[in-house]
């Protein structure tokens, strides 16, 4: 292997990258029936938003509590092409108009709103997904990183457009389906997402993309950008001072986690079949930061496993005790934050690892010990 | 958009949705007022503060029942007991999670936020699980009833009068003690610099404690006041968590008179686009606007001149 991609990805981050694709694409497959298979699609599409927390708040140190609204952003683009096509002339043939889609109809709305037209192409769609999010991250960020608002600031004024993206969804719903949000959605270019078959597939490009975000993701933390992400988190002024714009890293950081964010949402729309504000407001924000934090903040991998863990539990605490997992939640906030900040990734490379490490060593003394990869997980 | 009107049906619209902002104002500045010494001083992002105001008004909606009980004749003066007694149960509950958990935290401020937005579920699911999921009322007693006429076209409810008045005599309390008193000193001190305050020998930590408590009990306070123009559920409190941080924030963090200046333009403005739009319009327009005055000003309206 050349010394570039050794260096992006030494051997035991390959190794762990690998495990990761294994056990979604080959193991939960094969052990799963399509409605768990489906759930667990669900739950990955949230592992883009970690993805992006990691990097954005592990690294960077930029608490955002708005990833909702790249999420939804990402979504809505999506559904809003769904939605058309599901709305054809033919198949709404029983609405005062139409064409439209149908909660426009309700909201007495006779033609469709001009920034609905661009979503009858896919391509337009597909460059939108990315595109809008980012730019709206591009402006928010030029805003506050360019006057140095940063931290605790930054967390309230994200949370604060989080909340009023699901005010004006919900008020505006003539254009954007209100509280419900954008249901019913059908196909996708004349190919049916609602059926097994379709689910499947939908699910293995849910894992190839999540794969292919996380070997970027890892492409930055490795680079020389991924180095001053740590040295501005930790000492901003040092950074500042010795010649670089700290903010343009910043912007950059956060449009990329909104990228990522937002390709989540579009795979979420595309496996669930719908999209509505509860996906975009402050409690799902700050619910994907927990995902985030429990996985481990400053591991890439550890945000996956986290998002899959904490929902896994979501799913089966809310299904037998209802009343019990919101005290599971919280109690899980305060115990992360107060006993492992480093998340789940903190106790396998301070606990686990060197044990294993150990344990590989005894069990064949004749190969090499393997590199202490705290340095790996965690740095 | 005010074509349909006359000057003088104007003038009533502004007089009413102006006094209709002030009980909001009322509202925002209990809540702020705790917020702002909790955040503005310490540091510290309570984001359960919404959850220690719905105790407060969980605590006045039990002992407004207790005295329809048991001491009817007492019941026209049950408020200043419910107040009381939310202010000490919610001091009490401060102290107690500032010892359990922000006192670990105060080196990560994030962290704080995620610690009491935790915190903040387990309280919300505790009241729904004691209060049930619907929201409750209280009995206001007849004093508090009814409207005071301006003019004929122009009522001012009573209640709301006397929300304001709670207001008005907490903040000049807030305000004496936190720049006149020698607590209030203290707690400036160890704001300022935590290692000199302590070298001087102030108790550092017992200081930070009863700040918080402190903030946590004005939030109760809130909540009492507020039973009496709202009712409480158990997710009542997030509902204002978001607009109360918008205040201080605004306001600008460390400022007490930024803090009420900011309640004051961000309630009327609301409640007199609420005429005019609908609800939702008119709070996506003033937040929108708050952010984007943010964004150009982020130290606030009044700051502290401080070199950082």
């Amino acid at each position: 292997m050349s010394y570039g991609l050794r260096s992006f990805l030494p051997k035991n981050d390959m190794i762990n990258i690998l495990l990761l694709a294994v056990l979604i694409m080959v193991i939960f497959p094969l052990s799963m029936d399509i409605f768990r298979l489906n759930l667990v699609g669900k739950y990955l599409s949230y592992a883009f938003v970690a993805l992006g927390l990691v990097l954005c708040w592990g690294y960077g140190g930029i608490l955002s509590l708005g990833q909702g609204v790249f999420f939804g952003l990402g979504g809505y683009c999506m559904a809003m092409f769904l939605k058309l096509e599901a709305s054809s002339p033919e198949n709404t043939a029983i609405q005062s108009t139409p064409g439209i889609p149908d909660f426009m109809d309700w909201n007495q709305l006779t033609a469709l709103p001009w920034f609905w037209e661009p979503f009858h192409s896919l391509s337009f769609t597909m460059i939108a997904i990315i595109a809008v999010p980012v730019i709206f991250a591009f402006i928010v960020s030029v805003a506050m990183f360019k006057r140095r608002v940063g931290g605790v600031y930054f967390a309230i004024i994200t949370q604060a457009i989080a909340a009023i993206l699901t005010i004006l969804i919900i008020g505006q719903q003539g254009y954007t389906g209100g509280v419900n949000g954008i249901t019913d959605l059908r196909t996708l270019k004349g190919w049916d997402i609602r059926t097994d078959e379709a689910k499947y597939i939908l699910y293995f490009v849910c894992c190839a993309l999540l794969i292919g975000s996380i070997l970027v993701a890892q492409f930055v933390r490795k680079s020389k950008l991924g180095r001053l992400l740590v040295a501005m988190r930790d000492k901003e002024d040092r950074v500042r001072f010795s010649g670089y714009d700290v903010s343009n890293f910043k912007i950059f950081i956060f449009c990329l986690a909104a990228a990522f964010s937002a390709l989540g949402g579009a795979m979420f729309t595309l496996q669930v079949g719908f999209m509505s504000p509860s996906f975009v407001g402050i409690v799902p924000s700050i619910e994907m930061v927990i995902f985030c934090a429990v996985g481990g903040r400053l591991s890439l991998l550890g945000a996956v496993y986290g998002t899959l863990l904490v929902n896994w539990a979501k799913t089966v605490f809310s299904e037998s005790f209802p009343e019990l997992w919101l005290f599971g939640l919280g109690a899980l906030f305060i115990g992360v934050v107060l006993a492992f900040p480093n998340g789940l990734a903190g106790v396998y490379s301070t606990y686990v690892e060197p044990m294993l490490a150990k344990w590989l060593k005894s069990l064949k003394s004749a190969r090499p010990p393997m590199p202490s990869s705290t340095a790996d997980s965690r740095s | 958009m005010f074509a349909e009107y006359t000057a003088s049906e104007l003038t009533s619209i502004f007089a009413m949705q102006g006094f209709a902002g002030l009980i909001l104002f009322s509202v925002f500045v209990l809540m702020a007022l705790g917020l702002a010494i909790i955040f503005g001083q310490m540091g510290v992002i309570n984001m359960a503060h919404g959850e220690f105001m719905i105790l407060g008004a969980y605590i006045t909606y039990l002992t407004s029942n207790l005295f329809s009980e048991y001491a009817q004749n007492l019941f026209s003066g049950y408020f200043f007991v419910a107040m009381l007694l939310a202010f000490m149960v919610t001091f009490a509950l401060g102290a107690l999670v500032e010892w359990a958990m922000i006192r670990h935290l105060y080196k990560r401020p994030l962290d704080t936020l995620l610690a009491t937005w935790g915190l903040s579920l387990i309280l919300q699911q505790l009241y729904r699980t004691v209060f049930g999921p619907r929201e409750v009322g209280v009995t206001l007693p007849d004093w508090l009833m009814g409207s005071y006429p301006l003019t004929d076209m122009i009522e001012i409810p009573i209640n709301g009068i006397f929300v304001m008045c709670i207001t008005l005599v907490i903040s000049v309390g807030v305000y004496f003690w936190m720049f006149k008193s020698r607590w209030g000193g203290q707690v400036r001190a160890v704001v300022q610099n935590r290692e000199m305050a302590g070298a001087v020998g102030i108790n550092t930590e017992k200081v930070d404690r009863i700040t918080f408590a402190l903030g946590c009990g004005i939030a109760g306070v809130a909540g009492s006041a507020f039973t009496m123009v709202g009712s409480t559920g158990p997710t009542s409190g997030q509902l204002y968590i978001v607009d109360t941080f918008l205040v201080v924030v605004f306001g600008g963090a460390s400022s007490l008179l930024g803090t009420i200046a900011s309640a004051f333009t961000i309630s009327q403005a609301q409640s007199t686009m609420e005429f005019f739009l609908s609800g939702s319009m008119a709070k996506v327009l003033t937040l929108l606007v708050v952010v984007g005055i943010l964004m150009l000003r982020p130290q606030g309206l009044f700051s502290l001149k401080i070199r950082k």
